[in-house]
């Protein structure tokens, strides 16, 4: 490997780390509140594809990354009233979401390009061009998004008040803070940072909306969140981790050294093998997953 | 003191759960009323597109076959499920499992050409792959939804290089090799159906009497009702999650085996893993309808079954396939409103007020 593939695959690594940076963040942010979710693969895929519709009907791929953000921010809406008003699971509304986009985006293929599968973009984000490739503003974006997060939720009032009704909402509730209102917020929020990231994909970093291109990042991505102990910063460096794999196993695929289906494993088998390793260490915050009711 | 025999109709009846069958029947309605609106928005006829689904899952005989052929996989990959969320697990690894059951049909029917043989070694395999996610859960505590979801990846590939590489068929690039004549499931009647729905149905009741007739089945739904209590009470819930993924595993396993098994005519995996891919996506779908009640999935298994069976014909009016997942995904998202019942009833309450 010579030093101008190693620049590739870096630089390539970095394309790749912001979906699942984004999302890490954002679920790190909701289950700080106390909000499980495991539809972002869903969400992921549908903003895809939204943020790619978004971008072609305006003439803008920033404005695809705003449509994703949205079509994000109202999927964390339907499961934000599921899970923190109606009390309800916090798992299965994420199964109905990632059923719903694996089926909504192939047919909205179909039904609004007429391509069965794939669609190319006809454009994508303005991107800085160096000898190595293309970096996308959104790279810079995605550090941004992790430091300042981070920086609300531990260094704020604001924050103290998400961790605090994570941790224990009694205590909250009891100290005057609306527990289903940061909840709910916290939800949206995670969610809508998962949507910028799908429309990333589609309309900036792939340039084509593909009806499996989420390909198991959303839960690479919660993967992600546990090893970084549900804190942004660490999530940008076990993002970065991610997309590093992801970098790797595109660039060795071709070379054929053994059967490519055994290189496309490998950032699935290094999210088990780290899970594994760390999570002896990590917690979850405290009620997190459980809906709270007021006694 | 009456007949005994009436004692027990009652009895029958009033445990089946009236409250979790309308709402699943509700939850159905919903996913095809919305499923209306995207058909709506795209420009299709949602009336000529259910009336083509319906038809090509109910009209005839054959078509009711297919019906029921579609339905044998999913019953059985919406066990894996069930026994999970028994559990208090959410076991997302039926499809992965379904994939070596498949492709254990195909390598060990062709070193001992026998039925029982191919059934047994799907079963060992499926859980066998199951295993994993169970260790990571027991011994690391990992998420089962991240270790499962990964599993289904790493299988996925995995069984693909088998198709393109060891299992290819020489004479025909687009499958792998057969399952030979003397390890398939006989056809019933002139159908595509075969013995497979009555061992999936068998296969369900099984799972039903081992989960609250056994044991193994207290500890097992104690453990998912309340970990600590029933640690005092001196189960041990490690051992009812390690179950739980194995017989989970075995399920999907032997509905991997059967699908290949049964395959009607072809009996081979097809290049790509096109035939053997979201079963246990869909398993989920029909385990949640269902109450995650095995009896229940007998029945949800039929209705899911009767959607794949009616997309074909439905095609043909010009609808994209695809639509009947997205019904599906809103049929689960409804199923996850809790007391949907109560709430309709709430809120007719109020209108008729």
């Amino acid at each position: 490997m010579d030093a101008g593939a190693l620049m590739v695959i870096l630089k390539n690594s970095l394309m790749a780390m912001v979906p699942i940076v984004l999302t890490s963040v954002g679920a790190a942010w909701s289950e700080r509140a106390g909000v499980v979710s495991i539809g972002y693969e869903g969400i992921l895929l549908a903003s895809a594809f939204f943020g790619a519709i978004f971008a072609e009907i305006t003439g803008h791929a920033s404005i695809g990354l705003l449509g994703g953000l949205f079509v994000g921010a109202l999927f964390g809406m339907l499961h934000g009233f599921l899970t923190v008003y109606l009390k309800g699971d916090h798992v299965i509304p994420g199964i109905g979401i990632n059923l719903l986009a694996a089926g909504l985006v192939p047919f909205g293929i179909i039904a609004y390009w007429g391509t069965a599968g794939q669609h190319q973009l006809p454009f994508t984000l303005w991107h800085l061009k160096t000898r190595y490739g293309e970096f996308s503003p959104m790279i810079l974006v995605t550090i941004a998004i992790s430091i300042i997060t981070w920086w609300v939720l531990f260094r704020t009032p604001l924050g103290l008040r998400v961790r605090a009704v994570g941790e224990n909402p009694e205590a909250a509730d009891a100290l005057g803070i609306n527990v289903e209102k940061y909840r709910f917020w916290s939800t949206v929020y995670g969610h809508a940072l998962a949507g910028l990231g799908g429309a990333y994909m589609s309309v900036d970093w792939l340039g084509m909306v593909h009806k499996t291109m989420s390909g198991g990042r959303g839960f690479i991505a919660l993967a992600n969140m546990v090893f970084s102990n549900w804190n942004p910063l660490v999530s940008l460096i076990g993002g970065w981790l991610f997309g590093f794999f992801d970098a790797l196993a595109t660039w060795l695929a071709p070379k054929h050294l053994v059967p490519e289906q055994f290189i496309y494993m490998l950032p699935y088998i290094m999210t088990i093998i780290i899970v594994a390793g760390i999570i002896g260490k990590a917690r979850p915050p405290k009620w997190s997953g459980k809906p709270y009711k007021r006694e | 003191m009456k007949s005994s025999k009436g004692q027990k109709v009652s009895e029958v009846l009033s445990k089946i759960n009236v409250k979790a069958f309308v709402e699943s029947v509700l939850a159905i309605l919903i996913g095809f009323l919305i499923g209306a609106i995207i058909l709506l928005a795209f420009g299709y006829d949602p009336v000529d597109a259910y009336v083509a689904l319906f038809k090509g899952g109910l009209a005839s005989t054959d078509n009711i076959a297919v019906t029921l052929h579609y339905s044998t996989p999913l019953m059985l990959t919406a066990l894996t499920f069930a026994i999970g969320a028994r559990t208090g697990i959410f076991n997302i690894g039926a499809e992965s499992s379904f994939y070596f059951g498949a492709i254990a049909a195909i390598a060990f029917t062709n070193i001992w050409g026998n039925l029982w043989f191919g059934l047994l070694m799907g079963m060992v395999l499926g859980a066998l792959w199951a295993l994993p996610a169970a260790l990571l859960k027991v011994y690391r505590g990992v998420h089962e939804v991240i270790s499962t979801i990964m599993l289904n990846w790493i299988g996925w590939y995995f069984v693909l290089w088998l198709i393109v590489g060891p299992y290819a068929n020489p004479k025909n690039p687009i499958k792998t090799i057969k399952v030979p004549p003397s390890a398939r499931l006989p056809l019933i009647g002139n159908t595509v159906l075969s013995w497979g729905f009555i061992i999936a149905v068998i296969a369900s009741v099984s799972i039903y009497f081992i989960l609250w007739h056994t044991t193994l089945g207290f500890s097992m739904r104690a453990s998912g009702y309340n970990e600590k209590a029933a640690r005092y009470g001196g189960i041990n819930p490690k051992m009812a999650v390690l179950w739980s993924f194995l017989i989970g595993g075995m399920m999907s396993g032997l509905g991997g085996a059967m699908k290949i098994m049964g395959d009607y005519p072809g009996y081979a995996i097809s290049q790509g893993g096109a035939n053997i891919y979201g079963f246990g996506f869909d398993g989920i779908g029909v385990s949640l309808v269902g109450r995650n009640h095995p009896l229940g999935i007998i029945l949800s298994a039929i209705f899911f079954g009767m959607l794949k069976a009616g997309t074909s014909s439905m095609q043909q009016t010009g609808v994209p396939l695809e639509i009947v997942r997205v019904i599906q995904g809103v049929i689960i998202i409804t199923v996850a409103i809790p007391s949907l019942y109560d709430l309709i009833k709430k809120a007719l309450g109020r209108g008729a007020a």
